[in-house]
């Protein structure tokens, strides 16, 4: 008798919000992925994840870009002739490869989310200047600089804050945040 | 004069800008009353709902929440902000162990959300609420022969919220039809911009851009008109690193489809933003100064 779910009973599992179909209902008909406009980059296409959640491949699925690489645009999820949705599968697989802190190398969307949340958490609105620190480290030079002189350009034209944003009742904020997760010592 | 409460989100107090100063001028004309949600929070972006599902979902009801005291619609001028204010809105109504549960986190801030309010995005206030017919009416710079791409991006269309046409949709079209425009046919209307992949995943997203830039290009178009600011960002702004990555030599305006509008209703294109741009709306302006 088995007790602990596998691994495609938790995706299935973490995607509770959405009203949609399970993925055990998948008919591996690809409209997904011909509809996908990052599926080129994708070391497994929309398809192939599904079927391999399915086959419970945990492993290779923790360390593969496809889930980081979907933008959510949500042309699958409207196109599933199963009425699955997709793109909050990908949603799904994001928080699980979070909450077990596993992940391909190299990717920078972990990084970036967590930076993203921290900086939310903080002041209650986003803010760029700190979220480029999550991510410049992973550029090439010439990268780094064509995207400085974005920055810059960005800036001339006033384009960019300079000071970070705050909410008025940052407290209540911060205490109705403390109600749904743990945020550790106030600060 | 129909009030909304309008949720400008984090893009529009600064990198977009021209986007939040053009939708209070042009609103302004047509007798929309859009009210700054009174200390409104971040909706969470796309970068939240990767982390905690729960805690996404509360930020975005604070909101609604706040919206709601205050007995109004909510507007939100950016897609990203319309889809997540929407959804959390539309799953927290179904699901009434969840609502509990953020609205006695949202005690701690004195709020409740109940749901009785709608979310919209601003271009549907201006096309259904205000009516095509009225923005017409108002037109006295009518931008005759500009040939403007509708750029739809993803987010006001999918996932799908009601019976809308996801797969066809017209409304942007008939919008610079109203202003006097050609709404030029752009087979990529619908496709993603590459959203925050610009900043996770550069090389795919300024490939995504390229082809969306191209197939404007291609069809015609001297403008593209957009409703979201992730997307201006990342047609205007990257356009130049675009040319650099794939030798290409790409260059068209990426615009607001509240700046047309405003310089439709002759406004002056100072008062719309124009001017902030990286990529220069000079060539458009020409058709407004008939």
């Amino acid at each position: 008798m088995p007790l602990r779910p596998s691994f495609s009973e938790e995706i299935a599992g973490l995607l509770h919000a959405t009203h949609a179909n399970p993925i055990k209902t998948c008919i591996q008909c690809g409209t997904c992925s011909g509809s996908c406009p990052v599926a080129k980059f994708m070391d497994y296409s929309p398809r192939k994840i599904i079927a391999m959640i399915n086959a419970d491949l945990k492993d290779r699925i923790l360390n593969c870009n496809t889930y980081w690489y979907c933008a959510s645009c949500y042309y699958c999820t409207v196109r599933c002739p199963r009425g699955i949705d997709i793109a909050e599968l990908m949603y799904a697989l994001k928080r699980y490869s979070i909450w077990k802190n596993q992940y391909k190398e190299g990717l920078v969307g972990p990084v970036f989310s967590e930076t993203f949340v921290k900086t939310i958490i903080k002041s209650g609105r986003s803010y760029e200047p700190v979220l480029a620190t999550s991510y410049l480290f992973t550029f090439g030079l010439q990268e780094m600089l064509m995207e400085a002189q974005t920055a810059t350009n960005l800036m001339l034209k006033g384009r960019i804050p300079v000071l970070p944003p705050r909410i008025k009742r940052l407290e209540n904020f911060k205490k109705v945040i403390q109600k749904i997760i743990p945020l550790g010592k106030p600060e | 004069m129909k009030k909304y409460a309008y949720f400008p989100g984090c893009s529009l107090e600064k990198m977009a800008n021209s986007y939040h100063v053009s939708a209070l001028e042009t609103s302004k004309i047509l007798g929309v009353e859009l009210k700054e949600l009174d200390d409104w929070n971040c909706c969470g972006a796309t970068a939240y709902f990767h982390v905690d599902e729960l805690l996404a979902h509360t930020l975005c009801a604070r909101n609604l929440a706040i919206a709601e005291k205050e007995k109004l619609d909510l507007v939100a001028p950016c897609s990203g902000c319309y889809k997540n204010m929407y959804f959390a809105s539309d799953h927290l109504k179904k699901d009434p162990d969840l609502a509990e549960h953020i609205n006695n986190a949202l005690q701690e801030d004195n709020l409740h959300f109940t749901g009785n309010i709608k979310v919209q995005h601003l271009i549907d206030v201006f096309v259904n609420d205000v009516g095509l017919n009225e923005i017409k009416s108002k037109v006295t710079q009518p931008l005759q022969n500009l040939r403007i791409a509708p750029y739809y991006g993803c987010q006001i269309l999918r996932p799908k919220k009601d019976s809308e046409d996801v797969e066809q949709p017209r409304f942007f079209e008939d919008l610079i039809a109203s202003i006097g425009a050609t709404p030029v046919d752009f087979p990529l209307k619908l496709r993603c911009c590459g959203g925050a992949l610009i900043i996770t995943s550069r090389t795919t997203a300024l490939s995504m851009v390229r082809n969306l830039l191209q197939n404007a290009i291609n069809s015609g178009a001297d403008v593209i008109a957009t409703a979201c600011p992730l997307c201006q960002v990342n047609l205007e702004c990257y356009q130049k690193q675009v040319n650099q990555e794939f030798g290409t030599n790409l260059s068209i305006p990426i615009m607001y489809f509240t700046q047309l509008i405003g310089l439709a209703f002759g406004i002056p294109a100072k008062k719309l933003g124009v001017g902030t741009e990286l990529v220069s709306a000079q060539p458009v302006l020409t058709y407004a100064e008939k």
